[in-house]
């Protein structure tokens, strides 16, 4: 069981705004990116997030980009899941791929700075400080397996090719 | 017996390259052919391959490493950047495109992508090869490192949106014009997970740079794949490339199933600009002629062709720029260039008073050549406009054709081309 605090933003939030192209020349250098992230959405978020929060957004979070960073430093930020009403692909996908824990719910029950219990077995989002429940959509079969080691190359690691 | 079902474009190759009666929400494991990264995602490609104890690259001769978002490079990091995928070029055997070869999208178009081929690139632009009747989509670093090594990846084949195009454009209007139009339709998520599948006589029309051009933005408006069918046009350009050879007729059945088709008369659509800070903020362009332009930006994957450049030149012949507004002009590759050099237009462009830069992303991705400074107006020939995207996030960003471009330079604010020819 995951707990945390949201953190509001709206839809359309693009990889520029998670990982401005202006920082590119940190993406080899992660930690110092990560002081970054979503900068441009919310210039307060990098030192406002705590370990176990929650990024809770609208619709076609992370378009844009194919830049990995983007859902590598969310991760590293400490950010133990992003909720959004719905995803752009390739956000989805290399956000399983690295091992960050995308959902897929009705955002609108929670608010900024709401207290969150997520039960990513369960598939439900307990809001602790309206006291709603609500259900994500779950992660697809083939995804979830590579997020149950923790991301593609720890998959890759175990299991030496896909057995999707 | 049982009959096998119609398929679209996507479902025909992916089930090709797995060996698999592969329909749409099947995951497949495919054989990739084309795989590549760029100097902003290759770093990180290169040390989760590494990291997952690769030690050889399964297709070297169609793996390439491209030196092209921050080229000629702006600072000691991305320098060490560079030097890294140098190295691992050598390491692995796999292709180098140096600093000024140009834009990845446009050389797997020019000397790498053919019909039926699987293209994975991390870069989300990869869709652009979707013109041969490809399946080309972008991934992150770590998927395409994995596709590298292994020479295949998985995919969810995606329903497919069927776009059906006829009629002649206006004068004035162009691919570009249609595919703003289509995004402002259907919206920047309206085919998120999606197959866009063109066809219809305007398409059938169209030559490859136009059909480049559109299927490169179909990821703005959420898609995995832009797909076109091979024909004649794609053999007679794969000749001219002396690839002819690689040439095989890809069409969808006439029985495929689509989730949803959208009929486009081209001849109602008029030259159209995306607005600030989302692709699918579309505006007619003779609805903005109040704004001011500061700087112009003419290049990159999207519409930095020769056909682009030729465009531009027979606007912009005789006449310069407006004194407000700086014209900036990167050629999508090394080959664009000195066919604009051969055909004259460079002369044209720079005697209209714009600064020509090496080919490359340039002023695209806000890394370094062109970055704007506070509350300036950029109108780009790129595919994207969100805040932040060209390096200061306190500026504004315009999307529209390369006519539109040019005759803008000239007016110093929004104008559409067919007010200054």
């Amino acid at each position: 069981m995951l707990k945390g605090r949201a953190h509001k933003f709206g839809s359309d939030i693009s990889t520029d705004l998670i990982a401005p192209g202006r920082y590119f020349h940190l993406r080899s250098n992660l930690s110092e990116l990560t002081k970054h992230v979503l900068e441009d959405a919310d210039t307060e978020f990098a030192s406002k997030v705590a370990i176990g929060d929650f990024v809770v957004a609208g619709n076609n979070f992370g378009l844009g980009s194919s830049r990995e960073h983007a859902p590598i430093i969310i991760k590293m930020a400490g950010v133990a899941a992003v909720l959004a009403k719905s995803f752009s692909r390739i956000f989805f996908r290399n956000a399983i791929n690295v091992g960050l824990p995308v959902l897929i719910c009705d955002t609108d029950q929670i608010d900024q700075s709401d207290e969150l219990e997520v039960g990513l077995a369960t598939g439900t989002v307990k809001n602790l400080t309206n006291g709603r429940n609500i259900i994500f959509n779950r992660i697809p079969e083939a995804m979830l397996k590579i997020l149950d080691e923790g991301g593609l190359v720890p998959y890759i690691k175990k299991h030496g090719d896909f057995k999707l | 017996m049982v009959l096998a079902m119609g398929k679209t474009l996507v479902e025909k190759i992916l089930s090709d390259k797995s060996d698999k009666d592969a329909m749409a929400g099947d995951i497949v494991i495919a054989k990739v052919d084309v795989a590549f990264v760029q100097d902003g995602t290759g770093p990180l490609a290169v040390r989760q391959f590494d990291e997952a104890g690769f030690a050889k690259v399964a297709n070297p001769d169609k793996t390439i490493l491209f030196l092209d978002h921050a080229a000629p490079s702006p600072n000691k990091q991305l320098s060490n950047d560079h030097m890294l995928l140098r190295q691992f070029s050598k390491n692995t055997r796999v292709q180098l495109s140096e600093v000024g070869e140009g834009v990845c999208h446009q050389i797997v178009a020019e000397n790498y992508a053919v019909p039926g081929d699987v293209v994975v690139g991390a870069d989300s632009h990869t869709v652009t090869a979707g013109a041969f009747a490809a399946v080309a989509t972008g991934m992150g670093s770590t998927d395409i490192a994995v596709a590298m090594a292994l020479g295949k990846t998985w995919f969810r084949v995606p329903g497919t949106f069927k776009i059906v195009v006829n009629g002649s454009f206006k004068k004035g209007v162009y691919p570009k014009d249609l595919i703003l139009h289509l995004i402002g339709m259907i919206g920047a998520d309206g085919a998120t997970y999606k197959a866009l599948e063109f066809g219809g006589d305007t398409i059938d029309a169209m030559p490859i740079s136009g059909r480049l051009t559109i299927a490169n933005m179909a990821v703005e408006a959420g898609a995995k794949m832009g797909l076109f069918a091979s024909d004649e046009t794609t053999k007679a350009y794969l000749v001219s490339q002396r690839r002819g050879g690689s040439y095989r007729p890809i069409v969808p059945d006439p029985d495929a199933i689509y989730e949803r088709t959208i009929e486009i008369n081209a001849g109602t659509i008029e030259p159209t600009v995306s607005k600030p800070h989302t692709v699918d903020n579309i505006a007619l362009t003779r609805e903005l002629a109040n704004i001011e332009v500061q700087q112009v930006f003419m290049g990159t994957c999207t519409n930095g062709r020769l056909s682009d450049l030729a465009v531009a030149a027979s606007v912009l012949e005789g006449k310069t720029r407006s004194s407000d507004t700086r014209l900036l002009v990167a050629p999508a590759s090394k080959k664009v260039l000195s066919d604009a050099i051969a055909a004259g237009y460079i002369q044209v462009l720079l005697d209209a008073g714009a600064a020509i830069m090496p080919p490359g992303c340039a002023a695209c991705v806000g890394v370094h050549q062109g970055i704007l400074g506070d509350g300036e107006v950029c109108l780009s020939t790129a595919n994207r406009n969100f805040k932040g995207r060209m390096g200061n996030p306190n500026s504004y960003i315009y999307l529209a054709s390369p006519a539109t471009a040019a005759a803008t330079a000239i007016t110093g604010r929004i104008t559409d081309p067919r007010e200054v020819v």
